[in-house]
């Protein structure tokens, strides 16, 4: 896809700028480009669907859409197997702590789509005394993608938009970060227990 | 429908009897029971399909629950209402757990709503939200301040017990704790995150070794509560919720809705928009079965169906994005007819779908019905009688499957269906492969229905003019269709103004859902999979 086609390069521009303002080392810069080029074609998502927006992630999948080609195809069942995840459909108050468990068992770096109007902000169900109005406030998100239920050529544009974030991520000291056994017990206690 | 009066009128002359669209009786509570007993054995009444119980809340009128009953063996409908006894803090009805096994799964739900206690009924746990959750919601008094019910992201407090309340020797209702499962059990957690059941489903399932003892079904992880929202919406508002329940039959599910108001108005439809109507039906049943064998062969291990069966989606897909303007939420069927009308092109390209669509399941079959594979897996396994079938409320192609003939488009025959002529797929086996070979029999059938219409679409208005704003008169109606996976049904009450007083909608899913624990007692573990594909539900609509 040409670089002109892409409608939020503004966006992308800010956000390389924000990365590199620190500089980069020749070395490790070239490194984190290799890295990255393969990281962003083939990034794994979860299986993951609640309602209609799965649906269009399967035709998806399937020979038309085709994600084979972008090298998406690897749907994991397992979170510590998967990269992103795509929220297709609702998230309801029952299923916020699966939800969330699911992107806390997600390895690092992992990302998240919000995928269509219910994601974003509970969509039609915006009245609903059961529906989480939007998983921003559950998790971090990297792309949303409108629609209900987005086309899959809409969910191919957003994804795309991830690789493309991914491409320009600092990965060596950035996204690559690895916290000490130690540090992670003492910023997680869990009563009781003296490690 | 007069001797059913009279039969009424002499078991139980206090029943007081109105005529409507389905008689309805209305029972007191502490004779409702017996009554229950009579209707369902006595052979001249023979009602043994409950097909919902609504529950309501009239404010100062009290609350109570509406019965819908079907008699499989006469073709007659009737409707209970019983009143709950009791102040609002407690009120309570008799369970009939007893006499139709899937009254269990529906009073749990009318309590999880309304807060209504079934005295007897051996699990009254809340079924769609949190056992912490504070309030009823269907309850026209409750409070939906998010601040009382926050989301959390701590896990929920779960728990082992469920409360019985039974009445003692004195006439006085006490609750006791009961265990769901026997302290010795080993119970393993399916869901919600799982490949194979379809959705947000959860299963607890108590094992001894492979071989299944007991399944509690976890509900509610997709619960949007569209029941209420749809309170406080206009009626052509409320419409577009049926595309988002069961997301592959949103065009059957918006026909009953639409049928119903339409109904209710005293609106006439042209015979075009009902042309329509069933032609966009039958097209999304071919699609959603494709789309069943392709998940269903998937989960059995053969990927490669997938996308086979997509390609006639796919197809069918383009034919009603071409009309509707969507790939799924169609949103295409209006009071008064239907959104917008066909595209030019629809008839052509409906006739190269079913130049290609013979062949296609043609190939399907030699790809996989007769693999040996497949049915060592699918034959004999998951066995459903017809009279479970019944009792379960199990409707669409998995009551078909279990030889119960109980397609709405023959039994009770709306809009044109009475003029086709087609097939009901009645296969007498009962498991799993007798429900998927249903369903590539009914592909066939439908592709019938549509030949038969596709040359002969009416000239005329495709949307006949309706009134701005739409208000129903007081009163109360409720209307059944065959959706792709069962018998949908809608439940609406109007006290006169724009908006409905009460819409239940009486889903095929759930029952399909609550049936697996029947089923798989006995089964092994890795037939659950089996088991639960073949049942083919959709947990949107399971939900709601």
């Amino acid at each position: 896809m040409p670089y002109e086609a892409w409608k939020d390069n503004e966006y992308i521009e800010k956000l390389v700028k924000e990365l590199q303002e620190s500089g980069t080392n020749v070395v490790v810069g070239s490194l984190d480009k290799l890295i990255n080029w393969g990281r962003s074609n083939s990034i794994w998502p979860l299986t993951f669907a609640t309602s209609c927006c799965g649906i269009e992630f399967v035709s998806l999948g399937a020979a038309r859409y085709d994600m084979a080609r972008f090298g998406w195809e690897v749907a994991r069942a397992s979170p510590r197997q998967a990269d992103f995840m795509m929220v297709a459909g609702t998230i309801v108050h029952r299923m916020v702590p699966v939800f969330r468990r699911l992107y806390d068992q997600l390895a690092e770096p992992k990302y998240v789509i919000a995928c269509g109007s219910c994601a974003i902000s509970g969509g039609p169900f915006k009245k609903s005394y059961h529906v989480a109005m939007g998983i921003e406030d559950i998790v971090p998100v990297d792309v949303f993608i409108p629609g209900c239920p987005p086309r899959p050529e809409a969910m191919i544009y957003g994804i795309m938009q991830l690789s493309r974030k991914i491409k320009v991520e600092k990965f060596f000291g950035g996204v690559n970060r690895q916290e000490k056994q130690e540090e992670f017990l003492k910023a997680h206690p869990v009563p009781g227990v003296n490690d | 429908m007069s001797n059913i009066r009279e039969k009424i009128s002499t078991v139980l002359p206090e029943a007081v009897i109105e005529d409507g669209d389905i008689m309805q009786v209305t029972v007191p509570d502490a004779k409702w029971h017996d009554f229950a007993k009579t209707l369902r054995d006595d052979s001249d009444l023979a009602f043994d399909f409950l097909v919902t119980i609504v529950g309501m809340d009239w404010k100062e009128n009290g609350m109570g629950c509406i019965y819908y009953l079907t008699s499989t063996k006469h073709n007659t409908h009737i409707s209970v209402k019983v009143m709950a006894t009791g102040d609002r803090e407690q009120p309570l009805i008799h369970s009939i757990h007893d006499l139709w096994a899937i009254a269990t799964i529906f009073e749990r739900e009318v309590y999880d709503f309304f807060g209504i206690i079934f005295i007897n009924n051996p699990d009254m746990r809340r079924l769609f939200l949190n056992i912490d959750w504070k309030g009823y919601p269907l309850r026209k008094d409750y409070d939906a301040n998010p601040d009382i019910n926050p989301v959390s992201i701590e896990n929920e407090r779960q728990t082992d017990f469920t409360d019985v309340w039974t009445e003692d020797a004195d006439g006085k209702v006490v609750k006791h704790e009961r265990r769901i499962f026997k302290p010795e059990d080993f119970v393993v957690n399916i869901g919600p995150q799982h490949p194979a059941t379809h959705g947000v489903l959860r299963f607890r399932t108590a094992v001894d070794g492979e071989i299944i003892k007991k399944i509690d079904i976890y509900l509610g992880y997709i619960h949007r509560g569209v029941e209420k929202i749809c309170e406080g919406l206009t009626y052509p508002q409320t419409l577009h919720f049926m595309d988002r329940l069961d997301y592959f039959s949103a065009h059957p599910y918006h026909h009953c809705l639409c049928m119903l108001i339409e109904e209710a108005a005293g609106i006439q439809i042209s015979r075009r928009a009902q042309v329509i109507r069933v032609l966009m039906d039958e097209l999304s049943r071919i699609a959603s079965h494709c789309l069943f064998i392709g998940t269903y062969c998937m989960d059995l291990g053969a990927t490669t169906m997938l996308f086979y069966t997509l390609r006639v989606r796919e197809q069918i897909l383009d034919i009603m994005e071409k009309t509707c303007g969507a790939r799924m939420t169609f949103n295409y069927d209006c009071i008064g007819g239907v959104m917008q009308d066909l595209h030019p092109d629809f008839v052509k390209d409906v006739h190269a779908l079913l130049d290609v669509l013979p062949a296609n399941i043609k190939e399907y079959n030699k790809i996989f019905t007769g693999n040996v594979i497949a049915k060592n897996r699918m034959e004999n396994v998951g066995v459903l009688t017809r009279h479970d079938a019944i009792s379960w409320a199990v409707t669409g192609p998995n009551g078909r499957g279990s030889g119960w003939a109980c397609d709405v488009r023959k039994c009770a025959p709306y809009s044109i269906y009475s003029e086709l002529d087609f097939e009901e797929i009645v296969r007498e086996e009962g498991d799993s492969m007798a429900r998927f070979k249903v369903r590539m029999d009914e592909m066939v059938q439908s592709a019938r229905i549509i030949e038969q219409l596709i040359d002969n679409i009416p000239e005329g208005d495709y949307c006949v003019k309706v009134p701005k704003v739409i208000k129903l008169p007081a009163g109360h109606w409720f209307k059944m269709v065959e959706g792709c996976r069962g018998t949908f049904g809608v439940y609406l009450e109007s006290d006169g103004t724009v908006n409905p007083y009460r819409l239940k909608l009486a889903t095929p899913c759930l029952p399909a859902a609550a049936v697996v624990d029947h089923i798989t007692e006995g089964q092994k573990i890795a037939d659950l999979i089996t088991i639960g594909g073949s049942l083919d539900y959709i947990v949107p609509d399971i939900d709601r």
